[in-house]
C-alpha cells in the first residue's frame, strides 16, 4: 500500500519520534510511506478553541495538501493521533460548509473517507494485529478521549500491544477518564486541568509502569509534563514507537520522559 | 430498591482536636443570587476556588462514582438501549421542528379537560401569574416538587418578596433551601452536602428537628418526613415542574424517587405545574421510550418509584383547579440557532454530570448556574444570551463553553444524544466571533490569527520547525522546560513542558535516502550539515 503520512504539526516540532517510529513501522509491514511536504497542520487547535476563521486556511492546506488520496494516488492518509483524526473526520467539513466553502467541504469529506488513525490503519485496514514487535518493558496504556468517544477505536490499540513480544503491560486504574489536556484548556483552565492531570499521572504511578503509551502525543505531552514535573522516571512513548520497536532495533528507553535517545530509533 | 438522595460519606475529621462547632450561619457556600442562571465569578476562577475544597472534591468524587457504576450496569442490561437513545433524540427533534404546532395543541386539550394555561416569556411574568394564583387562594404557604424550571426562574424568592413561604419537599431540595444554599446538581442538588452537615443544617433550621437528631440517612429522612407531612396536609396551593406534556392529551407527567412529589400532585386544592416549553413530546405512546431513558440514565434504577400522571382536573379526585404555566425565558432564541438548539432535547437526567471529569472536580456552584456540568455549559449561556450570555467576556456565563475539555463522556452517556461537544465548539465560535467587533487586542485572537498564517503553508510551518530547533538546547539534559513566561506559565505551574526536537520530522525525512527509484523523497530540501544526534 502506499500511505501518506500527516505528521501532525506537534509531533513534526515536539516528537520526531512519534512519526520516525510510524514510518518505520509501516516500512517493516512492506508498505511505501509518502510525506507530502505541503502538510503542516490540521487545524484542530483553531477550531476546538473557536477560532473558525482562523481554522479555514490551516484546513484548507491540510485537505489541498492530502487531497490526491481522493483521486487514489494513495491508499490511504494514517495519522498517529486520535484527536487529529478526529479533526479531520468530524470537524473539517463542518467548518468549510459554515463558512460557505462547500466544493472544499466536499473534498474534506473525500480525504477524511481516507484518513485513519494509526491503530485504526493497522487492524482495519491493514488487518494485522501482530506487527512483530519486541519491548521487553512494563508498559501502560492511557486510551486519549478522542481516539475512545471520538473514533471509537474500541481495543484495537490494545489488542496491538498484547501481541508485542515480551511486552508487560499493565492495566491503567481509571483508564478512560480525562488527562485534563483539552488543548487551550490547559492554559485557559490551568488550575481544573492541573487537578485532572494529578489524578491521572497518580493512576499512572501506581501501575509502576516504565512506560505510559497513547496514540496521541498532545495527551501524552500534557501527562509526561505532569510525571516530569513529579521527577518520576515514567517515559512517555507514542504507540508507534512501542509498536516500531524489534529485537534487531529496539526503542531504547529515554533516560527520563522527555529525554529523546541520541541514537537507535532514528535511523 | 434504595434511592440515592446525595448524601456522602461521612465527614472525615482532619484533627483530632475538639468536635467540630455548628458551622457558622449562613451554611450555603451560595447565598441565593440575584439570577438564578448567572452568578458569581467566570468559570476559572470559581472553579479554582472550588477546587480548593478538598471535602468537596472527595464527597464530589465518590457521589459521582456511586452514580456512575450504578447507570452503567442498568443500561448495560437493557439490549436496544442504543435504538432507544435513537427514538428519543428523533421525538425530541420532531417536537422542536413543530414545536408551535404542539404547544398549541397541548393548551387546547389541558383546557378541554379543566385546566387553565398561562404563556410566560420570561421569569419575572412566570412568577407573576404563580404569586396571583397563591394570592388568589389565599395561600400563604405553598408546597413544590422538585423542579429545574422553578429554580431556574427563582419562584421561591419572588414568592416570599409577596409573602408567601415555598416549602421545598424534596429532601435534597429542602436541604439546600434550609441552608439558604444554591443547588449544584440537577438530580441531587446537594450532593456537595455530607450528612454531617445536612443534620446541623435541620437542627438550626427546620424547627421540629428532634433535639437527638444523629447523621444517620434513615434517621434525617425520618426527620424530614415528620416535617413534610405538616406542610403536606396544611397547604392549599402546590406548584411543580414537569418532566413531560404530552400535547394530544394534555396530560402532564413528573417522575420521581420519594413520592413526595405525589403528595403535592394530589393532596393540595390547586395545582400549578411550571413547565419549560420544550418538555413536551407529541403523543402518549412516546412517554414509552423516556420513561425507559430517564431513570437509567438519572439514579441508575430500572425504573423509578413514582411516576405521576394528570390530565386536567378530576372532580373529587386531586386538586379541583389546575394551571399549567409555559415558560419560554430565552428558550425561544435557543430554538432558532440550527447548532445549539438540541440542548432543548434534554430531559434533565444529569447522566452528563456523572460522567464529566470536570464537574467531578469543581462541583455544581463552579458554574455559577442552577444549571451546572456539561448540559448547563452549553444551555446557560444560549438561555441568557440576549441578555449578554455568549457575548460578552464581562459576562461570566461567557467562560462556560470553555469549561470542559472536549472528553466526550457527556455525549456517550446522554440518552437523547446531544452533541455537547459539538455544541459547545460551536459556542466558542460564537464568542470569538461576536468578539471580532470588539475593539482592544486579545492576546489570545492575535496569537491564534498569526498561528493560523504559519500553519496554513508547509513551507512556513518548516521554517518555523526550524526555528525551533534552536531552543533544543533549553532544559538541560532531561529536556524539559519548568519555568515559563505567561501564557505559559499556566502550563509550568503544573507541568513540564519539552523543548523542541534537534531536528524536526520533515529534517530528518528530507535527509533519508530516497525509498523507491521512481520516487525521491518528498519535504524540504536540508542543508547537508544536519547534524546527526536526534536529541
Amino acid at each position: 500500500m502506499r500511505i501518506a503520512l500527516a505528521a501532525t504539526c506537534l509531533a513534526d516540532t515536539l516528537f520526531p519520534g512519534a512519526p520516525r517510529a510510524t514510518v518505520r513501522l509501516l516500512e517493516r509491514l512492506g508498505h511505501e510511506v509518502v510525506f507530502p511536504a505541503g502538510q503542516a497542520c490540521c487545524g484542530q487547535m483553531h477550531v476546538n478553541t473557536g477560532y473558525f476563521d482562523e481554522a479555514v486556511p490551516v484546513i484548507r492546506n491540510h485537505v489541498e495538501t492530502f487531497a490526491p488520496v481522493a483521486d487514489g494516488e494513495w491508499d490511504a492518509v494514517v495519522v498517529p493521533s486520535g484527536s487529529c483524526t478526529g479533526s479531520v473526520r468530524h470537524q473539517q467539513a463542518m467548518v468549510c460548509r459554515r463558512a460557505g466553502l462547500h466544493d472544499l467541504a466536499a473534498i474534506a469529506d473525500a480525504v477524511a473517507a481516507r484518513t485513519y488513525e494509526l491503530s485504526e490503519l493497522l487492524v482495519d485496514v491493514l488487518d494485522v494485529t501482530d506487527v512483530g514487535a519486541w519491548f521487553p518493558h512494563r508498559v501502560t496504556y492511557h486510551p486519549t478521549c478522542h481516539s475512545l468517544r471520538m473514533l471509537h477505536v474500541g481495543d484495537k490499540p490494545l489488542r496491538l500491544l498484547r501481541a508485542v513480544a515480551d511486552i508487560d503491560l499493565v492495566e491503567l486504574p481509571g483508564a478512560d477518564s480525562c488527562c485534563g489536556f483539552g488543548g487551550t484548556f490547559a492554559l485557559k483552565n490551568a488550575d481544573t486541568s492541573a487537578a485532572m492531570l494529578a489524578d491521572k499521572t497518580a493512576n499512572v504511578r501506581a501501575t509502576e509502569a516504565e512506560v505510559v503509551t497513547a496514540g496521541d502525543m498532545s495527551c501524552l505531552m500534557h501527562i509526561g509534563g505532569g510525571l516530569s514535573r513529579q521527577g518520576t522516571a515514567v517515559r512517555a512513548l507514542h504507540l508507534a514507537e512501542v509498536l516500531a520497536s524489534t529485537r534487531e532495533e529496539p526503542t531504547p528507553l529515554p533516560d527520563s520522559t522527555f529525554t529523546r535517545p541520541v541514537t537507535g530509533a532514528a535511523r | 430498591m434504595s434511592t440515592f438522595l446525595g448524601l456522602p460519606g461521612l465527614r472525615r475529621r482532619v484533627d483530632d482536636g475538639a468536635p467540630d462547632p455548628l458551622p457558622e450561619e449562613p451554611f450555603g457556600a451560595v447565598p441565593h443570587p440575584q439570577e438564578p442562571l448567572r452568578w458569581g465569578e467566570a468559570f476559572p476562577a470559581a472553579a479554582k476556588q472550588t477546587l480548593a475544597n478538598d471535602q468537596l472534591r472527595r464527597n464530589l468524587g465518590h457521589a459521582t462514582q456511586v452514580i456512575r457504576t450504578k447507570r452503567a450496569v442498568v443500561v448495560d442490561e437493557v439490549p436496544d438501549w442504543e435504538a432507544l437513545r435513537d427514538a428519543g433524540s428523533a421525538v425530541k427533534q420532531q417536537v422542536m421542528a413543530r414545536l408551535p404546532e404542539l404547544l398549541t395543541q397541548l393548551e387546547e386539550n389541558v383546557v378541554a379537560r379543566g385546566g387553565v394555561v398561562h404563556w410566560a416569556r420570561d421569569a419575572a411574568e412566570a412568577n407573576r401569574i404563580v404569586a396571583d394564583i397563591a394570592k388568589a387562594e389565599g395561600a400563604d404557604e405553598v408546597v413544590k416538587v422538585k423542579s429545574m424550571a422553578t429554580q431556574e426562574i427563582g419562584l421561591n424568592e419572588a414568592l416570599a418578596a409577596e409573602g408567601i413561604a415555598a416549602v421545598e419537599t424534596d429532601l435534597a431540595e429542602l436541604i439546600v433551601q434550609l441552608a439558604d444554599d444554591m443547588p449544584s446538581h440537577i438530580l441531587v442538588p446537594a450532593i456537595h452536602r455530607n450528612r454531617s452537615e445536612i443534620r446541623d443544617i435541620f437542627l438550626a433550621r427546620m424547627g421540629d428537628a428532634p433535639p437527638d437528631l444523629s447523621d444517620v440517612p434513615r434517621e434525617l429522612a425520618m426527620a424530614a418526613r415528620a416535617h413534610l407531612r405538616r406542610k403536606f396536609l396544611s397547604a392549599k396551593v402546590a406548584v411543580s415542574g414537569a418532566n413531560f406534556a404530552v400535547a394530544d392529551s394534555g396530560t402532564l407527567a413528573v417522575v420521581e424517587s420519594e413520592g413526595n412529589g405525589r403528595m403535592c400532585l394530589t393532596l393540595p386544592s390547586t395545582l400549578v405545574t411550571v413547565m419549560g416549553i420544550e418538555k413536551l413530546v407529541p403523543t402518549f405512546d412516546d412517554l414509552e421510550v423516556f420513561l425507559q431513558l430517564l431513570p437509567r440514565s438519572s439514579t441508575g434504577e430500572r425504573m423509578n418509584p413514582y411516576t405521576s400522571l394528570w390530565t386536567g382536573v378530576t372532580p373529587g379526585d386531586g386538586p379541583s383547579s389546575f394551571h399549567l404555566v409555559l415558560l419560554d425565558n430565552g428558550r425561544t432564541d435557543v430554538l432558532a440557532d440550527e447548532v445549539g438548539r438540541s440542548a432543548l432535547h434534554c430531559i434533565r437526567c444529569s447522566a452528563c454530570l456523572n460522567v464529566c471529569p470536570v464537574y467531578e472536580r469543581v462541583g455544581g456552584h463552579a458554574y455559577g448556574s442552577v444549571y451546572p456540568g456539561p448540559i448547563g455549559a452549553i444551555l446557560t449561556p444560549q438561555l441568557t444570551a440576549s441578555s449578554g450570555g455568549v457575548s460578552g467576556h464581562q459576562d461570566p456565563n461567557a467562560s462556560l463553553p470553555y469549561a470542559s475539555t472536549l472528553c466526550g463522556a457527556c455525549y456517550e452517556v446522554c440518552p437523547v444524544k446531544i452533541d455537547i461537544p459539538s455544541i459547545l465548539v460551536d459556542l466558542r465560535a460564537r464568542e470569538v466571533d461576536a468578539d471580532r467587533s470588539r475593539r482592544g487586542v486579545d492576546p489570545w485572537a492575535a496569537a491564534m490569527k498569526a498561528a493560523s498564517w504559519v500553519m496554513s503553508d508547509g513551507g512556513r510551518f518548516a521554517l518555523a520547525g526550524r526555528a525551533a530547533t534552536l531552543a533544543s538546547g533549553l532544559g538541560g539534559g532531561d529536556h524539559a522546560v519548568s519555568h515559563a513566561p505567561p501564557p505559559v506559565s499556566a502550563w509550568t505551574r503544573s507541568r513540564d513542558l519539552p523543548v523542541p526536537a534537534g531536528r524536526t520530522f520533515r529534517q530528518w525525512w528530507a535527509g533519508r535516502p530516497p525509498v523507491a527509484p521512481d520516487e525521491p523523497p518528498t519535504g524540504l530540501a536540508e542543508p547537508a550539515d544536519v547534524p546527526e544526534a536526534e536529541r
